[in-house]
This record gives structure tokens, C-alpha cells and sequence, in this order.
């Protein structure tokens, strides 16, 4: 399952780490960065790299918001709907990509292009509402705005 | 008024590179205390400058690196994390700084590594702060180029290995005892305390955690002194404060002003006031997890002190602002909402008094409010007290929602008298 190079990066983590499970986050990220989630199968090899029972692994996994345990589209949009966000419009912000995309939090256009999941506190209160897909921070989020920004995914 | 974190920086808020940041005085309070200083000294010179932690709970910094144990041999490796997980909703003070000036904060973890004889040091930031990652994965190579660490530190003998540890999502990370399990591997629950992490932290070592702001401050200290450092404040706690502002003012942003500005100072002169045809309604004045102050706590000057007077925290600084068009029932259920979903479910008061506070706080603002809900939320409000759990999470959640209890009554009583928002 798992490729060589995967095994490679995850030993090399591990190896700097010290402490096996210690890289565990790390080598989950592995993973998700060439797949997009961590499956079952995938969770279960990497278990065993880092010294950890497959349950044990997964409480860690299922544990943060960032390691998708279900499959995610091409990009991820994360919607910040912290307090800030929220006095500034979040609600409207949600609303209109609700509409645009066809899907509400949690789920995934048809195409598999975009997913999109509520996060907590961006730290871009300045720009309130904000919200980010992939690595990219947008903020002062407009409903024409985010149509131009989700123009940017393919 | 001298801005020793932010002085050096671009207006445009690119990283300094190694150079630039040595041009600017850069590494020499690390040269400094390597050369000059013991690790005991270094403690001294924080303790006399009244520096308290910035991450918000505002504990005398040089205290808390004084609890680390004497060095001995056993006991090994001694570790200093920097906790980089900005996640307090309202809160992008430590993204600036480390955006900004990257090497600040590594020479920050250096000398703080140095002051309580760690071999170990992390930087422990939250995942979506890329940028953040970029820039001080680089500058922890450079600073490795440079000899500021690794095997025999600018030739003084002493070795630091530093390293970038990238979590993935929730606040919880951020509080000291679930930040120390997240290294480990683990789910980021708390641990009871005691022991300390300065005797039982990382794999059961000693260790000490600090803010990433707090960190930042240890340069300036040990380059210009601690009576240097407490003649820049305005207060009885030393130092400069980066205070921020977010909300329907003017001018949201981030400022370092003296340690001790007033609170109206900050919302008026430099996030400009509210926006035009808007009026200020209240504050929580350091995040998320802090009590709501109202107009007529604007003159309270914002340090660790002062601001608890008030009836509140100084937490992060950042503070949020209530306008008078928005609801407050509305924006306490999604403070409590947020700290629901962000509870880890160890402890049981915060596992099942979050969400139903959350539930009876969607019920009023939805219209389907009873006249006990509010008994209720002064209940759980008592259930999630502090000592009633093993972290301040919970604790931290019954900020806002007891203080709005007080301060917006009648907003929750016509909610549930009237059956709507009157803001919907």
C-alpha cells in the first residue's frame, strides 16, 4: 500500500524525532499530503512505522481536524467561523458557498474539487471574514470575491 | 516609545533575513549571555524585568523558568518548547511576529533553551500557519549556519537541537499540558498538575513551555537590561504588549504600545474608534476566553493587573469588539459553539456542559427559549468553574458567557420573552 518513498519520509521523520510515535503526526501528513486522506489500509501501515497499535494511531488521527480521514477534494476550503469572523459575516460568506458549490459543510462537490469544513480561528482578524483553501489565507470575504477566488482552483 | 519587537520589521511584513537581522542587532543578547552570562543570570535578569507570559494566563516568565530543576545528568534531555499554536479566536500577534522577524523568535527559544540548560528546544506552531512555517524553517537552517545552534553553540560548549514541530488543528493544542502530549504522539488532553512540566513535562522531563510573544521579549531584555526593559512600560509589568483590535471598528490591527495602555486608547487611537453609524457595545479584551467588559470599563489600562480589577482578563491583548447591531445572545452562543467543539472530552464538566450550554444557547437565540434557561447557564457556568477540571479550557468558555449573563440581561430576557433575535 504504502509507497517506498512514503516509507522513506516517514523513517526519515521518525528517525529525527527520537521517539517513534512522536513522528506520528508527521507521518500521517505524509500520507495525506500524496493521497489526500489517510485510508484505513494506509493508517494501519503507518501504525506500524511509528510503534503504534492501529486504534492507537487512529484516536490520535481522528483527534485533529487536519488529518482527513475521508476523502477531501482537490482543495479544501476552510471556513473560519470563530467569533470574529462571525461578527464580520460569516454567516453570509457561508451561505453564498453553500449556494455556489452545491454542498454544505462537510461534503464534497460531485466533480471533487472542492471540499468544504469549518475551522476555528484563522488569525486573520484583520481581514475578517476569512477563510482558507489549501495554504492560501483570503480574507474580507464578499460573495463576488469568493467567486473569484474559488476561480483560482481547478 | 520604543517597539523593541517590532521596530526591526518591513513595513511591508516579509521575514528579515539572517543578515538583515544581525544588521539590526541581531543574536548579540545571545553572543551576550553565551559570553557573559550564566543560565541563573539570564533567569535573574527576566525575573527583575517583570516580563509575564503573553500566551495569557500572564505567569511571571522568569519565575516560571526558575522552577526548572538544577541541571544534573540523569535527568536528560531538559526541553524548552516555544508554544507557536496561536489559536485563541481574536488572536494574530505571535503570526505577525513570527512572519515578521523569524529570527527573533529563534534567538527567543535560544536564550530562553540557554536560561534553563535545555538540550532540547521546539517550536510548536499550529498547521495553518503556512507562512509562518516557511519562514522559520529557514531561519532555524540559518541559525544552524550560523553556530546560534547545534553541537557547541557559538563555541561555548553548550548544545541545542532545534526543531519546528507543525501540528494539526485544535486549540487544544495550545494548553501547556495538552501541547506536551501532542509532542509525544498523543491526544491532546491535559494532564493533572502537579508535577509541573518543570519536573514532569516531555517524556516525563523537566520542561518549560512559553509563549512565542513572551519568548520574543528575552533578547531585548538581556541586550538593554531590566531597567531598560521596565522603564518602556506603562505599568507595573514590564515591557511593550503587542494589543490588537478586531470587529466593526475603523482600523482593525495589531499595535506594540507600552505594557499598560488604556484599553480606550488602543479601540480609539489606533483602530480608529467604530465604524461610523455604529456604537461600541463591549469588549472581551484578550480573546475569546475572556470576560466581556462594557463602556464603562474603557479607561481600564490593559495589563495583568489592572484589567482583572475590571472584571476581567488581559489574556492575549487582542481584544474583540460587541457592536450595537449585532446580538450578543448571538455572538455568546458562537463563543460557546466554538469552545464545545473544541473541548478535548477528557474532563467531564467541559465534555457535557459545553454542549449544553451551546444547546439552551441555540434554543434562545432561535426562539425556543424557557424562562430557566438562564438558571441553567448560571449553573453550568458554576459546573465549569475553575478547579472542576483538569485545564482552563472550560473555565476559560464560562468567561464570556457568565459576564454576558450580567452585562446583556435584558438582550437574553427579551430573546426568550419575545420568542426571536431581534437582530434576525
Amino acid at each position: 500500500m504504502l509507497t517506498e518513498s512514503e516509507k522513506e519520509e516517514i523513517a526519515e521523520e521518525v528517525k529525527r524525532a527520537g521517539h517513534a510515535r512522536a513522528a506520528c503526526v508527521d507521518a500521517l501528513r505524509i500520507v495525506q499530503r500524496r493521497r489526500g486522506w489517510v485510508c484505513d489500509e494506509a493508517l494501519r501501515e503507518v501504525a506500524a512505522l511509528v510503534d503504534m497499535t492501529p486504534a492507537e494511531l487512529d484516536s490520535v488521527a481522528t483527534f485533529y481536524s487536519l488529518i482527513y480521514r475521508k476523502p477531501v477534494g482537490r482543495h479544501v476550503i476552510l471556513l473560519c467561523d470563530s467569533v470574529v469572523c462571525w461578527v464580520m459575516g460569516h454567516e453570509t460568506a457561508l451561505e453564498h458557498l453553500t449556494r455556489r458549490l452545491g454542498i454544505t459543510l462537510g461534503e464534497t462537490t460531485a466533480d471533487g474539487r472542492f471540499t468544504i469544513l469549518p475551522t476555528a480561528c484563522l488569525g486573520a482578524c484583520d481581514r475578517a471574514p476569512a477563510m482558507m483553501v489549501d495554504e492560501e489565507i483570503h480574507g474580507d470575504l464578499t460573495p463576488e470575491k469568493i467567486d473569484r477566488i474559488l476561480e483560482q482552483y481547478r | 516609545m520604543e517597539k523593541p519587537l517590532t521596530k526591526m520589521m518591513r513595513p511591508d511584513g516579509e521575514p528579515l533575513s539572517l543578515g538583515e537581522y544581525e544588521a539590526a542587532g541581531g543574536y548579540q543578547a545571545l553572543r551576550k549571555a553565551l559570553g557573559a552570562m550564566t543560565p541563573t543570570a539570564v533567569v535573574e535578569e527576566v525575573k527583575k524585568s517583570n516580563l509575564r507570559g503573553r500566551g495569557g494566563a500572564g505567569f511571571p516568565t522568569g519565575l516560571k523558568w526558575g522552577f526548572m530543576p538544577k541541571a544534573d545528568r540523569v535527568r536528560r534531555p531538559r526541553y524548552f518548547v516555544v508554544n507557536a499554536d496561536e489559536m485563541e479566536p481574536g488572536t494574530w500577534k505571535d503570526r505577525m511576529l513570527m512572519e515578521g522577524n523569524p529570527h527573533q523568535v529563534v534567538e527567543g527559544a535560544l536564550l530562553g533553551a540557554y536560561a534553563v540548560e535545555a538540550d532540547v528546544g521546539y517550536i510548536f506552531l499550529r498547521a495553518e500557519y503556512a507562512k509562518a512555517a516557511r519562514v522559520l524553517r529557514r531561519a532555524i537552517a540559518e541559525a544552524y549556519g550560523a553556530g546560534y545552534a547545534g553541537k557547541n553553540v557559538l563555541g561555548s560548549g553548550w548544545a541545542l537541537e532545534l526543531s519546528l514541530h507543525i501540528s494539526a488543528g485544535r486549540y487544544m493544542c495550545g494548553e501547556e499540558m495538552g501541547l506536551i502530549n501532542a509532542l509525544e504522539g498523543r491526544r491532546a488532553n491535559p494532564r493533572n498538575k502537579p508535577p509541573h512540566p518543570q519536573l514532569a513535562g516531555l517524556w516525563g522531563l523537566p520542561t518549560i513551555v512559553s509563549n512565542t510573544e513572551t519568548v520574543c521579549n528575552a533578547p531585548h531584555i538581556i541586550l538593554n537590561g531590566a531597567e531598560w526593559y521596565k522603564g518602556i512600560s506603562r505599568s507595573s509589568d514590564g515591557g511593550t504588549k503587542i494589543y490588537g483590535a478586531s470587529g466593526k471598528v475603523k482600523r482593525p490591527g495589531l499595535w506594540e504600545l507600552p505594557m499598560g495602555t488604556p484599553l480606550r486608547e488602543v479601540l480609539e487611537e489606533h483602530a480608529g474608534g467604530m465604524r461610523d453609524g455604529l456604537k461600541f457595545r463591549g469588549v472581551l479584551p484578550g480573546g475569546a476566553s475572556t470576560d466581556f467588559l462594557g463602556p464603562e470599563h474603557l479607561d481600564v489600562k490593559m495589563d495583568f493587573d489592572s484589567v482583572p480589577k475590571a472584571g476581567s482578563r488581559m489574556g492575549t491583548g487582542t481584544m474583540i469588539i460587541l457592536d450595537d447591531h449585532t446580538c450578543p445572545v448571538g455572538m455568546v452562543r458562537n463563543l460557546e459553539r466554538f469552545f464545545a467543539r473544541e473541548s478535548c472530552g477528557w474532563c467531564t464538566p467541559c465534555r457535557d456542559g459545553l454542549p449544553w450550554a451551546a444547546q439552551v444557547l441555540d434554543a434562545i437565540e432561535e426562539g425556543r427559549g424557557e424562562p430557566g434557561d438562564l438558571d441553567v447557564l448560571a449553573d453550568l457556568c458554576r459546573l465549569m468553574a475553575p478547579g472542576h477540571t483538569y485545564c482552563a479550557l472550560a473555565a476559560g468558555a464560562v468567561e464570556p458567557l457568565q459576564s454576558a449573563l450580567k452585562l446583556f440581561r435584558e438582550e437574553f430576557e427579551r430573546h426568550i420573552r419575545d420568542k426571536r433575535c431581534p437582530w434576525r
